[in-house]
């Protein structure tokens, strides 16, 4: 985008934030009762959906079903409604199917699954409103997801897509920013163990610059999982309070 | 449809009930569930709204485009739906499976919506035969517990609503083609006001408003029936398996009538009570 500074000499962006500062993440959990778990999180513009079913039986082909552990099943779908642009198939183009198998990547890494042997646990993500960053909202909410169906994971699977401008790795880019010729990673981090679970970048970068946008991304990471443990004690406070009247 | 279970005990419990005129969460035949509206969820579309009816989560976005009109109305504008069956509402609906009940429903909305007498397309014309507007309903299922039309078409009352259309001008510049213009004022805007959808089911002798997906199970045949809020029908359809005898028909087109006629009203004071909150509302969305 000619003329449009992505950071300024000041050291703001497109939207006022600095280098590091990450958009502001408003989640909830439990938001739909028919569903084994669900999460709704919002970074800044973009908005997302998580829903989980499972553990249950395979469905469809039994012979897909694992013998030692669960098999899990990702969708990634985008409203029509999401993007400035009216998008005509919800899911079922190559993007789509990419992020499934992302997510799906991403969870079979963080999911416990060998407790679960010949079942089938499913997630299905659906972003509202896409401002940049989807695939990292959507590992965000569906983390939220899977921890409201009570299934267990080895730590919170937390995303940040972070970009490099003028020697400087921007945290959290927003869709301006990612259109707007900058070289993205997205990285998705076990933050206790400081695991990563997956890195996507498909831009060109110095590769002495890979290691100072790891670092900040994993920073941004661990950033993001203050925030979604805030909100899951904040769930349990609000159902404990419940379940005592 | 995502369907349901229902064993014959269940089923007989359930008939007995709304013979007596009591539904199994203590509704009368034609009371509707707890209902919750709100519009401008989304923030990059020109309308929307999102309605829970009970367990049913519904949302609707709206995209407001000038396009050519159709080439046998050329002084009407028109609306383009598309129903998303999103595997939110249950895993069947993954991949293509959401598709089949996705075009059903899209097929009827067609049918009651691009009529004159549910909503003044008319309205959308810009310049006959040349410009009209064109409204793309996108429907979001997000949770599926019976009662889909008269969720959806209370989504999109809402959702048209809350999209402000602006009113343009044609002007003829010197080379003889035409040039569109806005007007300056962002106040100068027109709004679409639409009919409501109401289905009734026919479970043994009665009828029933709102029916949940067990009450749905149990019932031989539905009426969809649209109805603008003057109370004139502007559509009627019958869906399921079984077969309604002509005075049933009769009846439950009478009670439709009632019913939605009874509708629209507090539903447009609560759509004019929320815009008159204008910037201090407080968005909620799924937040809340």
């Amino acid at each position: 985008m000619a003329g449009l500074e992505l950071l300024t000499d000041q050291g703001y962006r497109l939207d006022g934030r600095k280098a590091t500062e990450l958009r502001k993440v408003q989640a909830r959990m439990g938001v739909f009762a028919q569903a084994d778990g669900s999460a709704y999180l919002e970074q800044g513009n973009t908005k997302a959906l998580a829903v989980v079913y499972g553990p249950h039986e395979m469905r469809g082909s039994r012979s897909r079903a694992l013998h030692d552990r669960a098999v899990i099943n990702c969708q990634y779908s985008m409203a029509t409604f999401s993007t400035a642009e009216r998008k005509r198939r919800p899911h079922g183009d190559r993007k789509s199917t990419e992020m499934s198998l992302h997510l799906k990547q991403t969870f079979e890494a963080a999911v416990m699954t060998q407790l679960f042997p010949r079942s089938q646990i499913d997630i299905y993500v659906k972003i509202l409103q896409s401002d940049g960053g989807n695939y990292s909202v959507c590992v965000n909410a569906a983390t939220l997801a899977v921890i409201d169906a009570g299934i267990p994971m080895r730590d919170y699977v937390c995303a940040c897509t972070v970009g490099f401008v003028d020697e400087t790795p921007l945290a959290d880019l927003c869709h301006a920013e990612e259109g707007g010729g900058v070289s993205s990673l997205a990285l998705a981090l076990l933050p206790r163990g400081g695991q990563i679970a997956l890195v996507q970048m498909d831009a060109r970068l110095h590769q002495d610059h890979l290691e100072t946008l790891i670092e900040a991304a994993m920073t941004a990471c661990k950033g993001v999982s203050k925030v979604l443990d805030g909100v899951v004690r904040q769930h349990l406070h609000e159902a404990s309070v419940h379940s005592r009247e | 449809m995502a369907t349901v279970q229902v064993s014959e005990a269940e089923k007989v419990y359930i008939l007995h009930g709304i013979r007596d005129d009591l539904r199994v969460d203590g509704r009368g035949c034609e009371d509707y569930r707890h209902m919750e509206v709100e519009t401008d969820v989304v923030s990059n579309t020109d309308g929307s709204a999102k309605v829970t009816l009970g367990h049913t989560a519904v949302l609707v976005g709206i995209k407001a485009e000038i396009g050519k009109p159709r080439p046998l109305i050329p002084n009407e504008g028109y609306l383009e739906f598309f129903v998303d069956c999103s595997a939110n509402a249950t895993p069947e609906f993954e991949g293509r499976g959401g598709e089949e009940l996705g075009t059903e429903l899209s097929n009827i909305l067609y049918k009651v919506f691009n009529n004159e007498h549910s909503l003044d397309l008319r309205s959308l014309c810009i310049s006959p035969g040349e410009h009209c507007w064109v409204l793309y309903v996108d429907v979001l299922l997000l949770q599926c517990d019976g009662n889909l039309y008269d969720a959806i078409s209370i989504a999109i009352k809402a959702a048209l609503f809350n999209t402000k259309i602006p009113r343009v001008h044609i002007s003829s510049d010197d080379e003889g083609g035409k040039e569109i213009e806005l007007s300056d004022d962002p106040y100068d805007c027109m709004r679409v006001n639409v009919s409501c959808i109401v289905t009734l089911c026919k479970i043994g002798h009665r009828h029933v408003v709102d029916a949940t997906l067990q009450e749905k199970a149990c019932s031989v045949a539905s009426l969809i029936i649209s109805v603008t809020h003057k109370g004139v029908i502007t559509c009627t359809r019958k869906v399921g398996r079984g077969s309604l005898d002509p005075e049933s028909i009769c009846e439950m087109t009478e009670a439709g009538r009632r019913v939605g006629k009874a509708l629209h009203s507090p539903l447009i004071k609560l759509l004019q009570q929320e815009e008159s909150l204008g910037k201090k509302r407080q968005k909620v969305g799924f937040l809340g």
